[in-house]
């Protein structure tokens, strides 16, 4: 699976993408943060609260309980801010 | 027709109006970048392919929704200085009333559904901008 990270979220981990095989057990995007958190101090400082995160599964805006089972792509970001 | 452009060029309006003379009455919106609290530069950020489909999808939905003729959105990625156009959305229908309603329906959704980041920089110290909640309410008028 490939994640993406914008704006902070990108800036705390430190990539902008990468590539992982979350066990069976992640099943919702809110698993998968909650997975990826030990990763590095980043990925903590990015997903602690993950009420500010916002996510994208193959490039469609998702609440973060969806599944994430077949996913290509998943992107972690903050709540947008364009216009 | 539809137009969406995501690009680092600035923004032509008059070529952007032009092409969307295709009815009765033309709609537009242009944003610019405010000088709010003192900001340098404002630097924009976003999610490449996912951007161009979420704006094309946006413009379809105003092109049924209002019956349409030209939907143009036109927003720039990359560094910014105040007084520089950020965006534009130009709608083209028969009637006033439809151009001017889908135009604001337009501006209204980017910015909650397009995936774009705003990071402003003040006296030499830079920022994300917060999402505003005003944002969220705007964009809810129209579900």
């Amino acid at each position: 699976m490939k994640l993406l990270y914008f704006a902070w979220v990108r800036e705390r981990i430190g990539l902008a993408e990468e590539d992982v095989m979350p066990p069976a057990a992640v099943a919702t995007v809110a698993d998968l943060v909650a997975w990826l958190a030990p990763r590095s101090p980043g990925h903590a400082a990015a997903f602690a609260d993950p009420a500010r995160l916002r996510a994208a599964v193959d490039q469609a805006f998702v609440p973060l309980d969806t599944p994430v089972a077949g996913a290509r792509e998943v992107a972690i970001f903050p709540p947008v801010t364009g216009g | 027709m539809i137009r969406v452009l995501v690009s680092r060029d600035a923004i032509d309006i008059a070529a952007e109006v032009e092409r969307l003379e295709q009815g009765g009455a033309v709609a537009t919106f242009t944003g610019l970048v405010r000088a709010d609290d003192g900001v340098a530069t404002l630097e924009l950020e976003h999610y490449p392919g996912a951007t161009e489909a979420a704006l094309t999808r946006l413009a379809e939905d105003a092109t049924a929704r209002w019956s349409l003729t030209a939907a143009t959105i036109v927003h720039r990625v990359g560094p910014m200085a105040p007084g520089e156009r950020i965006v534009f959305v130009g709608t083209c229908s028969a009637h006033r009333a439809a151009a001017l309603e889908s135009c604001a329906f337009l501006i209204d959704r980017l910015k909650t559904d397009a995936p774009f980041w705003k990071r402003e920089t003040v006296e030499g110290t830079s920022r994300w901008v917060e999402a505003r909640a005003a944002d969220e309410d705007a964009a809810a008028r129209w579900s």
